[in-house]
């Protein structure tokens, strides 16, 4: 195994058909590449994110330290926390979007290729955009839910804050574009036979969180924009002295902000939905019923916004509604675990890694869900809010539930995309230090919190008697730092050495499967009927398929011609909101210019080669 | 073009036999509905809370409203007969009645920005009370859309001007409509929960 050696196979085996230098990257429309792109830059600022988590826990292990400034510790758990969500969780999520779901539902390319593109340049330029506020020093320090009125210019002066709002606008013009785009691929795209009620769970999950993102991103962005104009502008949306009240920015923020808690784990919940009846060898138990109660979900997701504000005194009707509509929306959640544990009831069950990632997320999400289930009731979430309780809590959800679903479909899917395994052995080693580090930071927090330990503290008092607890956590802290080294290593060595697996190296019930490994840029020759749930899974269909699917055609499909408008739009948009910074309108207004005539061009440009 | 796609080369092809574009325009419509959703529940919570006046009552004129939403519901009208014209292939018809759409949606506009100087004198500013910061962004953010669609409108009339929108492509002209009617719609919401209902 020499690289010599791996090198010549790999040139080998690279199809001749495929440009690979820089600017093919740049230009490309391939939905496989663009997946390419956004899982590499999210895990880039899953270590930026990760180092400032370590810098916290450092400045945290001992009471009264004074490693980091106050205001600085504000800078690093606002940006920890906004670069986590927006810039690792979700396009993490999404970077398995692009890539598995064309490939499950048989189709070609997502309905949007350039736009495609579009949505990545996007979140590329807007996470580099808010991450550039650390060079002017100016980087957001209001936390990543940003209440009004710390927001407010009186007490936050600076650009701290419009960095925050405009790099969160920017991020959201990518989602709602990629939100569009999935749902259009998964109504419009999929291959005959491949009827609602046989879609994959990932390619349904990936279905409904693009509906959340659709509608709970544009909730966020008026909420953006009465930030903005009340900064810049002199509105008083969050200004008391003119009327305002504070509490509408909570009621904004939140009404995006429950649902997009669910964007963030129903893509995990599809991606173990897929995994476990793999290596249980059995179909998903009761599919319908997953399927409904993924929907449910979402619905309900919808009404439960105000349990994140039971401080705030809405009253008690009011939380009385919202106690009851959280506690509802656990009963889906309990049939999704209860059908995962019935799924690998009785099965011939193979501990891959994939298969410990989703097992480990059954496991752990349900802590997290359960301590979710406790501040759900308005008289304990009182004693709990602001503490390090609700802090262990939405870590076990999503990290444990999220992170652990996406890393489960890394090792799942990798095969597929590089035609080589991930290392089993480092994939074991990347598990258990998750495990045990991920456990070790987070479980004692609950401790720390329920002893009385507030959030959003630079240090905190001897006398609080928390020590131990933040001791603990931050030695989890370091070892779940290196469980991330690990999966790095992994990915670098497996990319270029990893052991050659072949179509369908799982023996996987699903379409994506029954391609090369790595696809085609056209993934099918010919698109072939879906018959059922499993087509793989099944005699005669199987042969059927694969008959169409691994034939190599004489003449090849025809795919989207490669395009830099893309990136170009993606840059004239960042530009304008960049230059809301000003406040000057004609600047802003005189800026539209570039994004009207990039759009322009992109609209003029053939999508297809000439001819087609 | 349906016709020379070849077995291989079937990307006009879809599950409902409805275009991408405009299964995706739809979405992107819905996506827009709560957006404006948000800044007309704001409005509708706050135009009570404005410590200071103007208040709604004090200023807002009915009558000329009614003038430029009327004006903007013709346009509508023209943007149909646009569509229509288009799909039988005749330009200069076509062209004339997306100048027609242009033409009303800047009415449209000059009304609405006179009051808006109207209700400034009046006092009513973006930071005068919540009633003006939710007013002006509402409405202001609507105008936007308005301009947005007029510059579409534009590039239509430049396309169909080259010959580049025969018959069989009249469905980008279709989805400019979509576009279209629903900022009307949206103004409908606007003008009865604004100005009718103060």
């Amino acid at each position: 195994m020499s690289s010599v050696g791996t090198q010549t196979v790999e040139q080998q085996h690279t199809s001749h058909e495929e440009d690979t230098g820089l600017w093919s990257w740049i230009t490309t429309v391939d939905h496989k590449r663009i997946a390419i792109m956004y899982f590499v830059t999210a895990t880039f600022f899953f270590f930026v994110a990760g180092a400032k988590a370590l810098a916290i826990r450092v400045q945290l292990m001992f009471p009264e330290q004074e490693l980091i400034t106050p205001e600085v510790y504000n800078q690093f758990f606002t940006m920890h926390g906004t670069t986590m969500i927006f810039l690792v969780a979700m396009p993490m999520a999404v970077a398995f979007f692009n890539y598995v779901v064309p490939l499950q539902i048989g189709a070609r390319d997502v309905a949007f290729p350039r736009l495609n593109a579009l949505s990545y340049w996007v979140f590329l330029f807007g996470g580099l955009y808010l991450n550039s506020s650390f060079i002017v020093g100016a980087a957001p320090h209001a936390s990543w839910v940003g209440y009004a009125t710390l927001t407010m210019p009186e007490f936050s002066p600076g650009q701290n804050t419009n960095f925050w709002l405009i790099g969160l606008s920017i991020l959201g013009i990518a989602s709602i574009a990629g939100g569009v785009n999935f749902i259009t691929t998964i109504i419009n795209m999929r291959a005959p036979g491949m009827k609602l009620m046989r879609m994959p769970l990932f390619t349904w999950m990936t279905f409904v969180t693009s509906f959340l993102l659709i509608t709970a991103i544009p909730v966020i962005g008026v909420a953006l924009i009465y930030l903005g104009f009340d900064r810049l502008f002199g509105t008083v949306f969050f200004q008391p002295a003119g009327g305002g009240d504070p509490v509408l920015w909570q009621h904004l923020f939140w009404i995006f902000g429950h649902p997009e808690v669910y964007i963030l784990i129903l893509p995990a919940f599809g991606v173990i939905s897929d995994v476990i009846p793999t290596f249980s060898k059995k179909p998903l138990f009761g599919y319908p019923i997953v399927v409904y109660a993924g929907l449910l979900i979402g619905f309900i997701g919808w009404g439960v916004w105000s349990h994140h504000m039971f401080t705030v005194g809405l009253g008690p009707i009011a939380d009385s509604f919202f106690v009851a509509a959280t506690m509802i929306i656990a009963i889906p959640t309990g049939v999704k675990i209860f059908n995962w544990i019935a799924t690998m009831w009785g099965g011939s069950l193979k501990f891959t890694t994939a298969m410990l990632f989703s097992v480990g997320l059954v496991a752990v999400f349900t802590v997290g869900g359960l301590s979710g289930i406790m501040h759900a009731s308005a008289p304990v979430n009182l004693q709990q809010h602001d503490t390090y309780f609700v802090v262990a809590h939405f870590h076990y959800v999503i990290v444990g539930g999220a992170m652990m679903g996406l890393w489960a479909g890394l090792y799942y899917w990798f095969p597929k995309v590089r035609g080589r395994y991930l290392s089993e052995t480092l994939g074991k080693w990347h598990f258990w230090t998750t495990m045990i580090g991920f456990n070790l930071t987070f479980f004692p927090m609950h401790f720390a919190g329920i002893f009385g330990m507030p959030r959003r503290i630079y240090t905190y008092s001897a006398e609080l008697n928390v020590d131990i607890y933040n001791q603990l956590a931050t030695i989890g802290a370091f070892i779940f730092a290196l469980s991330a080294v690990i999966m790095a290593w992994n990915l670098v060595k497996s990319w270029r050495g990893g052991e050659k697996a072949p179509a369908n190296p799982w023996g996987a019930p699903h379409l994506e499967w029954s391609i090369p490994s790595p696809p085609h840029h056209y993934n099918f020759p010919a698109i072939p009927t879906v018959q059922s749930r499993e087509p793989l899974w099944n005699d005669g269909e199987r042969e059927a398929i694969l008959a169409v699917t691994m034939e190599e055609p004489e003449t090849e499909p025809v795919m989207p011609n490669p395009s830099y408008w893309p990136i170009l739009l993606a840059a004239s948009i960042t530009l304008i909101w960049a230059l809301v910074m000003t406040g000057i309108w004609w600047v802003i207004a005189l800026a539209i210019l570039p994004v009207i005539y990039c759009v322009f061009k992109w609209g003029m440009e053939p999508a297809f080669p000439e001819g087609h | 073009m349906a016709q020379a796609a070849a077995a291989v080369d079937d990307h006009g092809h879809t599950t409902t036999g409805i275009s991408n574009f405009k299964v995706g325009f739809w979405t992107f419509i819905a996506s827009e509905c709560l957006f404006f959703g948000t800044l007309i529940s704001t409005y509708m919570v706050y135009k009570g809370r404005a410590v200071v006046g103007p208040y709604p009552a004090e200023i807002f004129d009915v009558l000329i409203t009614t003038i430029s939403t009327t004006v903007l519901l013709f346009s509508s009208l023209a943007m149909v007969l646009a569509l229509h014209a288009v799909q039988l292939g005749k330009k200069k018809h076509a062209i004339m009645w997306l100048l027609a759409v242009i033409a009303m949606g800047g009415i449209f506009l000059g009304m609405e920005f006179n009051s808006y100087l109207k209700y400034i004198d009046y006092g009513l500013t973006l930071g005068s009370s919540t009633f003006g910061s939710s007013y002006y962004v509402l409405t202001g953010t609507h105008k936007v859309h308005v301009v947005l669609g007029m510059v579409w409108m534009a590039v239509l009339i430049w396309l169909i001007a080259r010959n580049r929108i025969p018959p069989a492509k009249a469905e980008q002209v279709e989805i400019a409509g979509l576009y279209w009617h629903f900022v009307d719609i949206i103004w409908i919401v606007i003008f009865t929960l604004v100005y009718l209902i103060q």
